[in-house]
């Protein structure tokens, strides 16, 4: 009986480890844990053997039991194992192939940069506003100190519609408007089109976009203005951007300035990037002109402010170094994507 | 402005690299736009002395010359130039120089002969005749050495002068006394803390009535000319002026042209005062009469053009008719000649404004024009007379006749501030001394009197305090004052519902993968017609540039959708046959004649390419809308819109109000604008997305029981519109009702012709209880039942 037992095990483990699928594997366990299998037969036929042994005996079949189910079990991991391997190594694909393309959207180059520069600005505090761009000559001109054959509207050559009514040249118009509906304390911006009749080439086009700012309280001072644009110049351009500001004209501030960043690309050497002078001009500002606040109702004995527009296609081309103004109106789709 | 750095020179010492020149005066409130050293290219050309002409063996037409270039030995030239003789003094270019226009000369042979170099022609130097007067066109200059001294071997641009540095300014309209020599002076002077002399004037030097005898002057119109100094030089003699003037001239990039009409060009660049002779013998009368023109008076000008005037342009008349542009240019007339006798000298004030009105009526922008334009001092004309009768007298080009003749009804007076120097720091949040801003002001020629500052008569602009603190802070500074941030209140309100909402629509448009482009405001008339608008549109109606650039950008659009498809139309020209755009545009209605229009925001959205399709179109604007929180849209066939294919449009609702049109762009639209793919717009009123814009405010809680799902397959006539069923499902449905959806539409066998079966797949779900077969089997029969109402039956 033993010996027949220890065979019975040694041929089972050797079926078992010979089981090459699930299912000759399955064959074995049926085989010989089956109800009727061998081993099974064996434990049924216990009642034949003799009182005494029986505790020995038992004890010896189980154990062979329990060592054919642990190799049916352990052979079992194994094929699984080995199945899985062969599944994946099936599945392998070339990672190098490229993914199915997805296109995402996008916005214009020039929103984007305005879309910072709000951010900028709300941080400090302003409000955004939005003015007309069809305009009657008092917002475009007279009302910034610019009355009828002023010289400085040979420099802004305008659209009309009939005498008293024009495309605005400048977003400074919009200053009016807000103070015409607004007390101090004044923080906001506009952005928007302006338009004036040059011809299109690499560096003009009849329609543009500016950013008017416009600050009006008690004790605003030209410190003011500076510290104001600086932070702007540096949030754009980074800590290390070097600004100046250089005496300039305009009818509606006084003082004015123009604001010129340093050239990123000679630190201020001169280069081919900033036509050897060193510095990129990057806006116009200055402190509100008395007139223009008294025109506005409002006390410049009592109130001051600064204002300032900015470029925003020269904004946008030297973020992205575009050399060519009309590629930002073109809509061509392959510039369009990249941004 | 060209500044001749030889001509500040005459009144202020300045040495200083034209590098820290420029910027620093650039940095005083004087752009420097640039600086050019005058025939800079010249290299190499030299003084020469030519020794000998000899005939050359084998040309009949070069001659042989021997050269002193003041090099060791003579060189050797061979010229066809005709006017070269022995003992000439020229300019020679030597072997590896190079001329005017970047041209290089290298020694070769002419036939056969050495050649180690070349004579060169006042063109080949980059100037003119009218800059040497004994030169001609088309031969060697000989250098006058009665003028110019000749030493052999002297660089070419020392010895005639020409090494000269002219500075760009530009000057802003403010500052017309900038457009000035002495102007420029005195602000580098300023701003180099040097001293500047100018050149002394005394009218009484030249006091007397004899000018009498000679002319009368009478202003009828002294609004627009506040000023007229006059006065006459007898026994002219018209030649060339001299060398230092004609150098001057030129660096200042004006044409010598001869002694009288010389000294007017140069004290207008010198004084900034523009100047005009006229020829006294041609004066009818001997009166000069300053009016404004009859109607149908006509002058010609100096450059020959023919202007028919009115009476809203000041002239210069005599006796009987006009004879000069008031402060635009002279007439043809009384213009100095060869032969004139006897010039009278007019430094005139007129009204700027009416000088530019003219000027720009004519079409003739002048020098003198430019200055007047932007308002000139009236105190300039007797100083810029009487200069002028200086150089008259220092050139020996006639003898002034004593007195000198001053209308002046310009009523000048001085202009007095009180100097605030606390209310300037507090301004420029500065902490300047008083004595520094008294000093600044001091040295650009401002008065000073106790507390009082006395404003030039140049300086016009300075008005105000505000004025005053620019004057003080551009020389103190900009970069000197320090860098605050305001206090005080910074708004609270942040972004708007209406910026909210932007920034919401471009983030859905990007997600949903659309590019955004930006487009021209203003397009073509003919692109109404290109849309197919019907010619009773209400959309032609609109606003039109009265001097547009050109007919392609003329009106202002009332519509965003041709721009869309120009856009397009040239991607696909370029070869991009396929993309997804979007665009938050304006549009501009006209109102009233006069008035401003209304200006509305509209999205435009548009795909384009050969795979597009309207359901996936819709998909896009539904995914937008939703997006956007705008739910429940009603989507409407639109078959009477030209622009769209009529079988594929929609008009857009909700709540009775229309968002806009979708669909399919007609193929005779597309056909206009050479777009060979289908295009797919839609065009939506931003103002309404606004309105109808419902952001969420309470979540929707998860199921917590489970939802029982029926399909449906229903038959019902083709025209039986897939929105209606969906209405009456949706209705009839109820609380229980969580979804519907319409999966499949099919034709053909098994459905009768001229039907169409819809299958939709229904979710019912009680939010409170698990749901029994039973109800649902209720409400399904309750939908069954409304449908067949509605014409749709389930299918056997």
């Amino acid at each position: 009986m033993k010996e027949k037992l220890l065979k019975l095990k040694e041929e089972a483990l050797a079926k078992i480890t010979d089981a090459a699928q699930p299912d000759s594997l399955e064959a074995a366990r049926v085989e010989y844990l089956g109800k009727k299998g061998e081993l099974t037969q064996i434990l049924r036929g216990m009642g034949e053997v003799a009182p005494e042994d029986r505790p020995a005996m038992g004890q010896m079949v189980n154990a062979v039991r329990e060592a054919v189910e642990a190799a049916i079990e352990l052979r079992r991991r194994e094929l699984s194992a080995k199945a899985l391997e062969a599944k994946l190594g099936k599945e392998k694909v070339d990672v190098t192939i490229p993914g199915e393309p997805v296109v995402t959207g996008r916005r214009h180059p020039l929103n984007i940069a305005v879309g910072e520069m709000l951010d900028v600005f709300t941080k400090m505090g302003f409000d955004v506003v939005e003015g007309p761009e069809v305009e009657y000559d008092y917002y475009n001109f007279e009302a910034l100190n610019i009355p009828k054959d002023h010289p400085a509207r040979d420099t802004q050559d305008t659209f009309y519609f009939t005498d008293n009514v024009l495309l605005r040249t400048q977003t400074s118009s919009v200053q009016i408007h807000v103070m015409e509906n607004q007390k101090p304390p004044i923080r906001v911006v506009a952005p928007g089109r302006v338009y004036r009749s040059d011809a299109v080439d690499a560096t003009h086009s009849p329609l543009f976009h500016q950013m008017e700012g416009l600050v009006v309280d008690k004790g605003i001072t030209m410190a003011d203005l500076k510290g104001t644009l600086e932070n702007l110049a540096r949030m754009l351009y980074g800590e290390e951007a070097v600004c100046r500001f250089r005496p300039h004209h305009f009818p509606f501030t006084e003082p004015s300035a123009e604001m010129d960043v340093q050239c990123f690309a000679c630190r201020g050497e001169g280069c081919r990037l900033c036509k050897g002078e060193g510095w990129i001009e990057l806006l116009g500002a200055g402190m509100v002109h008395p007139k223009v606040l008294r025109t506005c109702g409002i006390d410049p004995d009592v109130y001051s402010g600064f204002a300032f527009g900015i470029g925003l296609e020269r904004v946008t081309m030297r973020r992205y170094n575009i050399d060519d103004l009309r590629l930002l109106f073109e809509n061509d789709l392959r510039f369009l994507g990249q941004f | 402005m060209k500044l001749s750095k030889k001509w500040l020179n005459d009144y202020v010492q300045i040495d200083v690299p034209e590098r820290e020149y420029s910027e620093k005066m650039t940095m005083s409130g004087s752009k420097v736009e640039g600086w050019e050293e005058t025939c800079s290219e010249l290299d190499r050309v030299v003084v020469g002395r030519i020794l000998s002409v000899e005939k050359h063996p084998d040309a009949d037409k070069l001659v042989v010359c021997k050269v002193d270039a003041g090099e060791a030995e003579p060189i050797q030239i061979v010229t066809a130039a005709t006017n070269v003789f022995p003992g000439a003094a020229v300019p020679v270019a030597l072997h590896k120089s190079t001329l005017h226009g970047g041209k290089r000369i290298e020694k070769g042979k002419l036939r056969g002969v050495e050649s180690d170099g070349m004579f060169c022609s006042v063109a080949e130097l980059g100037v003119t005749v009218h800059d040497f007067p004994t030169a001609i066109e088309d031969g060697i200059l000989i250098i006058d050495e009665n003028e110019y001294e000749a030493v052999p071997g002297t660089d070419i641009r020392k010895a005639l002068g020409l090494d000269d540095t002219v500075v760009e300014f530009e000057i802003t309209s403010n500052r017309p006394d900038c457009l000035s020599v002495i102007g420029l002076a005195r602000e580098t002077a300023a701003t180099f803390g040097l001293d500047a002399t100018y050149p002394h004037i005394d009218a009484e030097e030249y006091a007397g009535s004899d000018v009498n005898d000679y002319i009368s002057v009478e202003v009828r119109d002294a609004d627009l000319c506040p000023r007229y100094s006059a006065a006459v030089v007898k026994d002219i003699k018209i030649a060339p002026s001299p060398r230092w003037m004609r150098e001057r001239l030129r660096a200042s990039g004006l044409r010598p042209i001869n002694n009288i009409v010389d000294i007017t060009n140069f004290v207008m660049l010198e004084y900034g005062q523009p100047m005009h002779a006229f020829d006294r013998s041609t004066l009818k009368e001997g009166r000069i009469v300053v009016r404004r023109a009859a109607d149908g008076e006509s002058i010609t000008t100096l450059d020959g053009g023919e202007h028919p005037l009115d009476s809203a342009t000041l002239v210069i008349a005599d006796g009987e008719r006009p004879v000069a542009l008031a402060g635009v240019m002279g007439g043809e007339n009384t213009e100095i000649r060869d032969t004139t006798e006897t010039v009278v000298f007019e430094s005139a004030n007129f009204n700027g404004a009416a000088v530019r009105k003219a000027a720009k009526k004519m079409g003739l922008r002048t020098d003198s024009s430019a200055r007047f334009e932007k308002g000139l001092d009236s105190r300039n004309t007797l100083p810029a007379l009487v200069r002028a009768l200086q150089l008259v007298e220092t050139l020996g080009a006639g003898t002034v006749v004593k007195g000198i003749i001053d209308v002046d009804n310009a009523d000048y007076a001085p202009r007095r501030m009180k100097l605030d120097a606390g209310w300037i720091n507090g301004f420029l949040g500065t902490d300047i001394p008083v004595e520094e801003m008294r000093d600044i002001l001091s040295d650009i020629d401002f008065g000073i009197d106790g507390d009082e500052i006395i404003v030039p008569s140049f300086r016009g602009d300075v008005e105000c305090a505000a004025d005053v603190a620019e004057e003080i802070v551009r020389f103190f500074g900009y970069n000197n004052i320090g860098d605050t941030m305001m206090k005080g209140e910074a708004s609270a309100h942040g972004y708007t519902d209406l910026e909210l909402f932007r920034k919401r629509l471009h983030t859905s448009a990007v997600s949903l993968g659309l590019f955004e482009t930006l487009t021209y405001s203003f397009v073509s008339p003919k692109y109404f017609d290109k849309i197919r608008l019907p010619q009773d549109s209400p959309l032609r109606n609109c606003l039109k540039i009265s001097n547009p650039l050109g007919e392609d950008t003329s009106v202002m659009r009332t519509t965003l959708i041709p721009s869309a498809l120009e856009v397009v139309a040239r991607n696909c020209s370029r070869g991009v046959t396929a993309g997804k755009l979007y665009e938050e545009g304006t549009v501009y209605i006209p109102t009233e004649e006069g008035k401003l229009p209304l200006e509305k925001k509209r999205v435009i959205v548009t795909v384009f390419g050969a795979d597009a399709e309207f359901f996936a179109f819709k998909g896009v604007i539904e995914a937008l809308l939703a997006d956007l929180s705008i739910s429940g849209a009603k989507y409407a066939a639109e078959s009477g819109n030209p622009t769209f294919h009529p079988g594929r449009c929609a008009v857009i609702t909700k709540d009775g109000e229309t968002l806009g049109v979708m669909g399919e762009i007609h193929p005779l639209t597309s056909q206009y604008w050479d777009i060979e793919v289908p295009v797919f717009v839609a065009d939506l009123d931003e103002e309404v997305m606004l309105k109808l814009r419902k952001p969420i405010t309470d979540y929707k809680r998860l199921p917590k029981y489970p939802a029982i799902t029926r399909d449906l397959a229903l038959v019902c006539d083709e025209s039986v519109a897939a929105g209606d069923l969906h209405d009456v499902i949706t209705e009839a449905g109820g609380n229980i009702l969580e979804s519907v959806r319409l999966f499949d539409v099919y034709r053909g066998k098994g459905v009768e012709e001229g039907k169409k079966s819809m299958a939709y797949n229904l979710v019912l779900r009680a939010s409170d209880h698990t749901l029994t077969d039973a109800e649902a089997e209720a409400a399904v029969a309750k939908i069954l039942r409304k449908l067949e109402a509605a014409g749709a039956t389930l299918r056997s």
